[in-house]
């Protein structure tokens, strides 16, 4: 399992990235945790001819915070250092909470936030989230740039709007509203695999303590992160109690989502799964929603 | 004597693995060394029609391709590894063996079609992916149950039909006990495939020198002196022509114990033909499809009691699946018959097996080899008995134990040994007790269990029992030699995958010869040191080769004593040895040391007596009258989320008698990864095939073997029921953690589950399938 | 075919200069090229955790990565923790509790663990699952490495 031959590049900034980029766009992939890509082209189910491995541009890596509490991630800040950050655990309890989800210790130490979001899975946490937080993404071209709503940017399994000669250099996760709460749930065979399904949710709470605003995500439901809109519906207006959580789940379960089988889930397992960790995930992130309006 | 047998005693080959200086086979390095890499079939079953290789002989860096064209004469199925058993009446075996390379037919997923020798391995693959080859697909047999219908295509073609084998054993009447009994118990039972999946992938290198007309081949084989006795008849050459080392290796689990792989004739055949060494390391991807499988059977089975209980016969016509091939003939349907009377005694059987081919690698023994499935057929009958019966599951266990006064059992069936299966000896019911005790099982079903259900958590409690036949023949050697140092030098022919052989065995000498354990030198698995043997498999290394060794430690003993008598003047009744002396007791200044004890037995003048041997070494063998059944009783309690179907297993508990103990650490150990890896086949393991033969899961992503967090801290207890069979008493272990652990599962589950009242006849499960039972349930309603 | 590529690379506290391969794994780079055969491959697609070896100080799979990567970096395999005659205290701790079968999973289990240690000095038995969850094992069941682990935590704190 050795993979096929290929050019490489080692960029030092962004600038020569892209201007490799611009060169070579549709025969190169870029490099970044290569932990999703490499095992890919060990398998030789990629075989890019050119590689740009972005790992010597110590500029895409940081964590910032903005005046507003929007938190600023660069594409190769490695997953470690986001799961350790105080900045994140302050301002992005949601990712804060993700992030010992993501495969193993060692994958993490390698692994980006970028990668994550280029690569695409719609089993991969950081996907789902990102939309569940309503992130955008900032997309760089030696001919320009643009901003990127995340429920805009998956298109498919592992295919996103990033054109061959753009890279993704850092996303923005907004900070929550005031009596919001965040939570995540998967279910996986083992701790470190796959989600067979798993749902993240921002909910929002009014000062009445009914659901003001409702955003929940699937994972590993379909070919790309999937907002539950109707469900997020049933719940606007009322308030959380189980019965209305309960509703939401079916109507996740039922409407909102469409699975298809595959070797670890079949569609009506997933469908299940959906119900049981919709009611879950509401569950916890009202609660918490709860406790920050106190 | 310092009594070492028995002791928690460290290995003595940790530090080495531990600081990586231990050598595996991928480790060694020899000037001018090619690599291999295969084409393999990416189809089940498919004629081939032809093999383009000019792109790839024209690669840069390519030394050699080679199709089943290019061996010509040499080009041979490979040789039976175990003939079917003569002993049985009527068996039919239809005898089909792995090929080389594939010549006009591909009959798996992953059957190599040529071989390419390149500088390095990333070239090889490089060039693999230039050979040009048409395959015509062909329908693939993959359902076993469909296999032997009339117009199922033919995995080998000049038989007219899918059978490989078939076999009737019977004891007593069984049509008779069915008439009388008050319960029949009737049921459709499925295990499915899973893989050992070592963390080592297979590998050979080998070195053909011309110059000394010698072959080195190190492989990660579990039996070095078949393959270099084998390998020296393939390739015309004389035994001592050939060397083969098995190394430290990274488990085996059984596959590596199969022989002999494409590869494993090839590597050596092209090396001889290049004259220049060659080294072949399979990958993970490989290794799904090119190491050996097991496990699929499907029975209709049953079993006929009286009101109180009482097994009066158990019936089953099963069918096994063989793969493409069938070089290892019937041991582990054989064991799974040797199993499916569990402990007990079942005065009646009767049992019709099938074996069939089809399009899907070839099954050999792994951990278990065929006893799991047994085991699993007789506890759910059992179980399901005890249920509508209204009996406790340990109660309707302790009824039909075999009693001890019984022992030696006959079973009256024939075993994988093709001898009568006859249990040496056993007492079963302290171990059930003790296990139940550990587990506080009166316990839990009397308060914690109702306390916990009303609480509305699904919590469960399974206990099973089983039996293990282990220490088969035929025989195993060893050479125990003091040297002039002092220290003692060992070497056996059973290859160690982790087992500890180096330390249990070096107990056996240290105590017999008074030395410290780190004094005893094992070596094993190279044929240059021992060449007579077979190998590590079924539970044996430590029956045979440790009584082997025993056997030869006490004819050194005895010959150290008579030298050491003459030269101390002193009679051998007042000898002893300890510390590495030999002194007359109580007068500790007479005394003299092994190593120069073994200095005067090799003298540079004088005379050697005849009659006599030089040196102060032994050879002997050991070889069982029959292999001796050990016994064992796991036991678990474990929680089901009845919404996602996940299971926490909250306590495990083992209690085993596998007669005298050599090292508990060590047996321990051994239970350990045994348990995990049957809650891997239980609960986790599945290999999946779609209707075409194709491995959907053929990655370790999607394969999934248990990890740290998914195997609970088991405890473990220990009862000594000696062996008769041989001196040390004991009785082998290797697989025993294995066995009952899918027959725990299912039992605990339905214990769990205990409302939705339902029934688990298959394995492996999962939390999905769970949920299917489930819901199939509902529907019912 | 390729151009080869400078590696500048520290292992062990020693330094190396090779040209190689874009493609070159650093698990054969460090097993093949550097001779050093203590860091395992089981997979090459970074589920097993044998080839796990410290990489400026963090466990990482060296099956994902190139050698060329390792360029200015520092690598720390199996071969520098300790040797046969001055055992690191965790591959003490290993052999005492008989933390190992095989052998094979072993180098990236104590590679894992040496950092976990670090942050970790007085860790619980879930602590350590988790620690270990990336690096399968076939032999032991887990149980003695934990207690290995634990074991070593003792060890080390004084």
């Amino acid at each position: 399992m050795k993979p096929a031959p290929f050019e490489y590049y080692a960029p030092r900034t962004v600038d020569e990235a892209l201007s490799h980029l611009a060169e070579h766009g549709y025969d190169a992939k870029v490099l970044a945790g290569g932990q999703s890509l490499i095992p890919m082209m060990n398998f030789r189910l990629a075989q890019p001819s050119i590689l740009i491995d972005l790992n010597n541009i110590a500029a895409l890596s940081s964590i910032g915070v903005g005046e507003n509490g929007d938190i600023t991630i660069g594409a190769m800040t490695r997953h470690s250092q986001v799961e350790h950050d105080p900045l994140v655990a302050k301002y992005a309890p949601l990712v804060f909470e993700t992030m010992p989800h993501i495969a193993t210790s060692q994958v993490r130490n390698r692994g980006t936030f970028g990668g994550s979001i280029a690569h695409a899975d719609p089993s991969a946490e950081l996907v789902a989230v990102s939309v569940a937080l309503d992130g955008r993404f900032h997309l760089r071209s030696q001919s320009g740039e643009r901003w990127v709503p995340a429920k805009e940017f998956f298109l498919g399994m592992f295919a996103t709007l990033l054109e061959p000669d753009e890279l993704l250099v850092e996303a923005v996760l907004p900070s929550q509203p005031p009596r919001s709460g965040s939570a995540l749930l998967e279910l996986a065979r083992r701790s470190h695999d796959f989600a067979l399904v798993g749902v993240a949710a921002v909910v929002t709470l009014d000062g009445r303590n009914s659901c003001q605003d409702a955003r929940i995500v699937f994972l590993s439901v379909g070919d790309r992160p999937v907002e539950a809109h109707k469900a997020a519906q049933v719940l606007i207006g009322q308030i959380p109690t189980t019965e209305a959580l309960r509703a939401a789940a079916e109507v996740a379960a039922v409407e909102d989502v469409h699975p298809s089988s595959d070797i670890h889930a079949t569609a009506a397992y997933r469908r299940h799964l959906v119900k049981v960790l919709t009611r879950r995930v509401l569950k916890l992130a009202f609660e918490r929603a709860s406790s920050n309006s106190d | 004597m310092t009594k070492l047998i028995g002791q928690r005693i460290k290995r003595n080959e940790d530090p080495r693995l531990l600081t990586g200086q231990a050598l595996f086979v991928d480790d060694v390095n020899i000037p001018g060394m090619l690599h291999a890499a295969f084409l393999r079939s990416d189809y089940a079953h498919a004629y081939l029609r032809s093999i383009e290789v000019s792109a790839a002989l024209n690669r840069p860096g390519v030394v050699a391709v080679i199709t089943a064209q290019d061996m010509g004469d040499e080009w041979q199925p490979g040789p039976p590894l175990v003939s079917p058993p003569p002993t049985v009446k009527g068996v039919i075996f239809n005898s089909r063996t792995q090929v080389p390379l594939a010549r006009d037919k591909v009959r798996h997923v992953g059957e190599p079609i040529a071989l390419v020798i390149a500088e390095n391995r990333y070239i090889a693959e490089d060039a693999v992916e230039d050979i040009d080859v048409d395959l015509d697909p062909i329908e693939a047999v993959v359902d076993l149950e469909t296999a032997l219908d009339r117009s199922a295509p033919l995995v080998h073609a000049d038989l007219d039909s899918n059978l490989a084998a078939h076999l009737v054993q019977h004891r007593g009447d069984y049509a008779a006990a069915r008439s009388e009994a008050d319960l029949v118990i009737k049921r459709k039972i499925v295990i499915d495939r899973g893989a050992a999946a070592a963390m080592e992938n297979r590998g050979i290198v080998a070195d053909w020198d011309a110059k000394s007309e010698h072959l080195t081949v190190w492989d990660t084989t579990q039996a070095p002196i078949p393959i270099r006795n084998g390998l020296a008849q393939r390739l015309g050459l004389s035994v001592g022509q050939v060397r083969v080392i098995a190394p430290f290796m990274g488990g085996g689990f059984g596959p590596k114990m199969m022989m002999f792989y494409p590869e494993e004739l090839l590597i050596p055949w092209v090396s001889m033909k290049l004259g220049r060494p060659v080294k072949w390391i399979e990958d993970r991807r490989e290794n799904f499809y090119a190491t050996t499988q097991e496990r699929v059977q499907v029975h209709e089975a049953e079993m006929a009691l009286n009101k109180h209980g009482r097994v009066l016969g158990v019936s089953h016509n099963f069918l096994h699946d063989s793969g493409a091939y069938d070089p290892y003939g019937l041991t582990i349907p054989l064991n799974t018959q040797s199993h499916v009377l569990g402990a007990y005694d079942i005065p009646n059987y009767y049992s019709d097996l099938k074996v069939v081919f089809t399009n899907k690698t070839l099954t050999t023994p792994i951990r278990g080899a065929g006893r799991p499935q047994g085991i699993f057929v007789v506890e759910r009958l059992l179980d399901i008995a005890a249920k509508e019966l209204g009996i406790d599951p340990v109660e309707i266990r302790m009824r039909n134990f075999i009693p001890p006064e019984a022992f030696p059992y006959e079973r009256e069936i024939i075993d994988q040994a093709f001898a009568p299966l006859i249990l040496d000896s056993g007492n079963y019911k302290p171990v059930l007790e003790k296990a139940a005790a550990m587990i506080g099982y009166e316990r839990f079903v009397r308060d914690e269990g109702p306390r916990l259900r009303a609480e509305g958590r699904h919590v469960g409690i399974g206990i099973v029992t089983f039996i293990e036949t282990t220490g088969v023949g035929p025989y195993e050697g060893a050479r125990v030699t003091v040297e002039a140092s002092g220290k003692i030098r060992v070497a056996t022919g059973v290859g160690t995958q982790g087992q500890g052989h180096f330390t249990s065995f070096a107990q056996i000498v240290a105590e017999q010869l008074g030395v410290g354990i780190e004094d005893v030198h094992l070596v094993t698995g190279d044929t240059s040191d021992f060449h007579w043997g077979t190998g590590t498999f079924a539970s044996r290394g430590a029956v045979v080769a440790g009584n082997a060794i025993y056997a030869s430690t006490q004819v050194v003993r005895e010959k150290i004593l008579k030298l050491a008598s003459k030269v101390l003047e002193a009679p051998e009744e007042e000898l002893e040895i300890e510390a590495g002396q030999v002194r007359v007791a109580d007068i500790p200044s007479l005394s003299i040391s092994l190593g120069e004890l073994a200095l005067l037995a090799n003298p540079l003048r004088g005379a050697v007596q005849p009659g006599t041997e030089p040196g102060l070494e032994a050879t002997a063998y050991f070889g069982p009258q029959y292999g001796a059944a050990a016994f064992g009783v796991h036991a678990m309690i474990l929680e089901v989320d009845p919404e996602t179907m996940m299971v926490e297993i909250k306590r495990y508990v083992v209690v085993e008698d596998c007669g005298t103990i050599l090292n508990p650490m060590i047996l321990e150990g051994q239970i350990h990864g045994g348990v995990a890896m049957g809650i891997g086949n239980a609960y986790f393991e599945k290999l999946i095939y779609d209707e075409n033969g194709q491995l959907l899961n053929a990655s370790l992503a999607d394969y999934l073997i248990p990890s740290a967090g998914e195997v609970p801290r088991i405890e473990v207890g220990h009862e000594e029921t000696r062996s008769p069979l041989n001196p040390l008493g004991t009785k082998g272990a290797g697989e025993a953690g294995t066995i009952p652990v899918p027959a725990l599962f299912a039992q605990a589950l339905e214990n769990a589950l205990a409302d939705l009242d339902i029934e688990i006849l298959e394995m492996p499960l999962s939390p999905n399938r769970l949920f299917e039972i489930l819901q199939k349930k509902e529907k019912e309603k | 075919m390729s151009d080869l590529h400078d590696v500048a690379v520290t292992v062990n506290g020693k330094k190396y200069h090779h040209a190689v391969e874009p493609r070159l794994l650093l698990s054969d780079f460090l097993r093949h090229d550097l001779r050093l055969t203590g860091t395992h491959v089981g997979c090459e697609h970074g589920v097993c955790g044998a080839c796990t070896v410290l990489f400026d100080g963090q466990p990482v799979r060296s099956c994902l990565m190139f050698a060329i990567q390792a360029n200015g970096h520092e690598i720390i395999t199996v071969e520098g923790l300790g040797t046969r005659e001055k055992l690191h205290p965790l591959q003490e701790a290993f052999w005492e509790a008989h933390g190992l079968q095989c052998g094979f999973c072993t180098p990236g289990i104590l590679l894992t663990v040496v950092p976990f240690l670090e942050s970790h000095p007085d860790p619980d038995e879930n602590e350590i699952r988790q620690a270990i969850s990336g690096n399968l094992c076939r032999c032991t069941g887990y149980q003695n490495i934990v207690d290995a682990i634990k074991l070593a935590s003792e060890k080390m704190k004084t």
